[in-house]
C-alpha cells in the first residue's frame, strides 16, 4: 500500500509540473516544431541534462531502489524501422492533438474535456497497433 | 507563492521532470506513460481478441497509479496553482496561429478552436481530435515509447532506438506543422 502511495505522489509530482511548465499545452508544441522558442528545447534538454547523471549515478554507484531490488531499466530491442517509422505516427499525432499520452491525462485533470475524445482515440489506435503487428515492419 | 502560480520556467520544469524519472526508478520502476494505453486496452478485455493485449495486466497497477497521479496533478494544478492560464507564446507564433485562425493564441492554454467544449458538436475538430488520437496510440505502441519512454528515460539512458525514436517525433511533428497544418486550417 505504501509503494502506492509513493507512485501516486510521484504521478502526482510530474502531472503538476507537466501543467505548470505548459509542456501540456498545444500552443507550446506548436511553437516548438515552429523553432519559435526556447521553451521547450530548454525543458527536454535540462531533463536531459539531469537525467543522464542521475542515471550514471545509479549506475556507477550501484544503487539499489527504495525496496532493495536492483536498479534495471530495460534495453529496447535494436531496431530502425519500428522506431523511425513509429516515432513519426507519433510526431503527427503529438503535434495534431497537441499533446503526448502524459500531458493528454495531466490535461483531463485539468478539466479540458475534449481530450476524452484523443483518449478514447489513442486507446483505438494502441488497440489497431496490437491487430496488425504482426503485418508491420519492425 | 506568486512564483508558484506563475507558468513555471524551462529550468524549473526539465530538472523536476527528471526528479519524477530519477524517483520512479529508485522506486524500482521506468517512466512511460503510453504503456498505460495497453494496459487499459487489457482491462477492457482486448486481449481475448488479439495476443498483443493478453498479458497479466495487474502487474501494470504501480504504472496505473502514477497515471492517476497525474490525472490528480492536473487538477491541482490547473484549479490550486495557477492564476493565470494563458500561455505567453512568441509573437510570432501568435501571429502565425491567428493567420491559420487560431484566435485564442496567446489568451488561453489550450486552443478554444479546438478545445471548448462546444466544439463537440464541430464535426472537423473532431475528427482531428480523433485522428490526432489515433496516431498517438498507434504510434507510440509501434515505436515502443513515447516522450517519456523515449525522449526522456531513454535518451537519459543514452539508449540508440531511442534516439532514433525521436528522431522520427520531430520528423513527423514538422511534417504535421509545417505541411498537413496548412492544408487544414
Amino acid at each position: 500500500m505504501k509503494k502506492y502511495l509513493t507512485y501516486l505522489s510521484i504521478g502526482i509530482l510530474i502531472g503538476i509540473t507537466l501543467f505548470k511548465s505548459e509542456a501540456a499545452s498545444w500552443f507550446r508544441i506548436y511553437e516548438m516544431f515552429k523553432f519559435q522558442a526556447f521553451h521547450m528545447y530548454g525543458i527536454i534538454g535540462s531533463a536531459l541534462f539531469l537525467g543522464i547523471i542521475f542515471i550514471q549515478i545509479i549506475k556507477r554507484k550501484n544503487l539499489k531502489s527504495f525496496y532493495k531490488e536492483a536498479i534495471v531499466i530495460p534495453a529496447k530491442e535494436k531496431s530502425f524501422y519500428r522506431y523511425f517509422i513509429g516515432g513519426t505516427i507519433f510526431g503527427l499525432g503529438w503535434a495534431l492533438a497537441g499533446a503526448c499520452p502524459g500531458p493528454m491525462y495531466v490535461l483531463l485533470g485539468a478539466g479540458f474535456f475534449n481530450i476524452l475524445v484523443v483518449i478514447a482515440f489513442a486507446l483505438l489506435g494502441t488497440y489497431l497497433y496490437g491487430v496488425f503487428k504482426n503485418k508491420l515492419p519492425h | 507563492m506568486n512564483f508558484i502560480l506563475q507558468p513555471w520556467p524551462w529550468y524549473v520544469s526539465g530538472p523536476l521532470i527528471a526528479l519524477g524519472m530519477f524517483l520512479l526508478l529508485l522506486a524500482g520502476k521506468t517512466f512511460g506513460m503510453s504503456s498505460n494505453l495497453r494496459t487499459m486496452c487489457s482491462i477492457l478485455g482486448a486481449g481475448k481478441k488479439v495476443k498483443f493485449f493478453a498479458f497479466d495486466w495487474k502487474a501494470q497497477k504501480w504504472n496505473l497509479t502514477v497515471f492517476l497521479g497525474t490525472i490528480i496533478g492536473g487538477f491541482i494544478a490547473a484549479n490550486l496553482l495557477s492564476n493565470n492560464l494563458s500561455v505567453a507564446i512568441s509573437a510570432e507564433t501568435i501571429s502565425d496561429l491567428n493567420a491559420l485562425g487560431f484566435n485564442s493564441a496567446g489568451k488561453a492554454y489550450l486552443p478554444t478552436e479546438l478545445f471548448d467544449v462546444s466544439q463537440l458538436s464541430n464535426l472537423k475538430t473532431l475528427v482531428i481530435l480523433a485522428i490526432g488520437g489515433v496516431l498517438i496510440g498507434f504510434g507510440t505502441r509501434y515505436a515502443g515509447g513515447c516522450t517519456s519512454g523515449h525522449a526522456i528515460t531513454g535518451l537519459s539512458n543514452l539508449q540508440l532506438p531511442s534516439l532514433i525514436a525521436v528522431i522520427g517525433f520531430f520528423v513527423g511533428g514538422l511534417l504535421m506543422i509545417h505541411l498537413i497544418f496548412p492544408l487544414i486550417f
